[in-house]
């Protein structure tokens, strides 16, 4: 029994004793910039919940007085963190940029009949991720 | 002399062969030729046991889709001159087991289009007399573009999801199922549902987007999955709030 029939997919008739299967390579992914832009979009999602947590440990330490806050800072000066940031800010770009790009191909919204064009599907996400930064840019820079 | 090029085409007989091999062929080239032409050439004028499927040569029938160079194409509509002077590498559809050369076994897609039954579904049929279904153009063109799909699985050998989990339904069967959905005459919606909400369904696909790229026909499968997605999650929100409006 190959591993595909183990795994319960589609038996084949017995007539055919010897079909030759390929096996998948674990590095498929790095066949096609397709396949690694793919796997590279998947891994962001483990930077994006590093910058929750790091976002819930600053709103911790912040409600935890001005001394923890200060300890939290320091944390955040440290060379390895600035460089860990750097790498998991370049992930979340790249996370939302090319979701906000695949979102035209999930979303058919229809006006007047019409489709909706790609460009102002995506544009509008862009343009909510524009003012929600700019709000919160406000409230730390004010 | 005339200009050649290389073939190496996947050979593979199940009664001599553990393993495919690669066979070298040289053959004549010519700029109006496509892959499929060099096959043919092979076939009548070199080997002819050389065994391949191929019907109607002109991006119709979906049979002759192979692996050229790696990537999933219909052999008729993918010219030599695009590779020259290179050699073209001619492999079987990947991901499907091989019979034999260049043949696959489709049982597996045959079986998955049949379960997410691709044809319109009516809860009582019209008497001829009442008339037909009329459509407007906007109906019309809601699932036009996913009722160009040929059946060529050049999606399913585009997806890795379907190499690395075979029971996926993978990409062509969803796209077809989602033109039945979205045709106005069609009342099968529900019915789809269930079967395509599974995680071997819809939600087994991860929107690596590779089968839209490989299609021929511009079906683009990725984008009716993830339509398909959003219409479940809908309708999973309605039950949630509105349970007594479910079945």
């Amino acid at each position: 029994m190959t591993p595909h029939e183990k795994k319960g997919a589609t038996q084949y008739t017995p007539y055919h004793p010897r079909w030759y299967r390929t096996r998948v390579s674990t590095y498929w992914w790095l066949w096609k910039w397709y396949y690694l832009k793919f796997v590279l979009r998947e891994l962001s999602s483990i930077f994006v919940a590093y910058f929750v947590v790091i976002t819930l440990l600053q709103v911790h330490s912040l409600s935890r007085g001005s001394e923890t806050y200060a300890r939290f800072e320091e944390r955040m000066r440290n060379p390895l963190t600035i460089a860990l940031n750097a790498i998991s800010f370049f992930f979340v770009l790249f996370h939302a940029i090319t979701w906000f790009n695949l979102a035209p191909r999930a979303i058919v919204a229809r006006l007047g009949g019409k489709r909706v064009p790609d460009i102002l599907i995506a544009g509008s996400n862009y343009v909510a991720w524009l003012a929600i930064s700019a709000t919160v840019a406000w409230f730390i820079l004010r | 002399m005339a200009e050649t090029i290389q073939l190496e085409v996947t050979r593979y007989s199940p009664e001599h062969d553990a393993a495919p091999t690669f066979q070298r062929f040289e053959v004549p080239y010519r700029k109006d030729w496509v892959v499929l032409d060099a096959l043919n050439y092979i076939k009548d004028k070199l080997d002819g046991s050389l065994s391949y499927r191929w019907s109607c040569r002109m991006g119709i029938c979906g049979s002759c889709g192979m692996m050229v160079n790696g990537q999933p194409k219909l052999t008729c509509a993918t010219f030599l001159s695009h590779y020259a002077p290179g050699a073209v590498r001619v492999e079987p559809l990947r991901y499907f087991p091989v019979v034999r050369d260049l043949v696959i076994e489709m049982t597996d897609f045959m079986v998955k289009l049949q379960k997410v039954k691709p044809w319109i579904i009516r809860k009582a049929e019209k008497s001829l007399a009442d008339g037909e279904y009329p459509q407007t153009p906007q109906q019309l063109d809601a699932y036009k573009q996913f009722s160009m799909c040929i059946n060529c699985m050049l999606c399913y050998a585009a997806c890795p999801v379907y190499g690395l989990d075979p029971l996926f339904a993978g990409p062509a069967a969803i796209a077809l199922a989602q033109r039945y959905n979205l045709d106005s005459r069609d009342q099968g919606a529900k019915e789809r549902m269930d079967i395509l909400s599974q995680h071997e369904g819809i939600w087994g696909c991860t929107f690596v987007g590779e089968c839209t790229e490989a299609c021929p026909k511009n079906v683009d499968p990725a984008g009716a999955i993830q339509q398909y997605k959003l219409t479940a999650a809908k309708e999973w929100l309605k039950s949630l709030l509105m349970p007594w409006g479910a079945k």
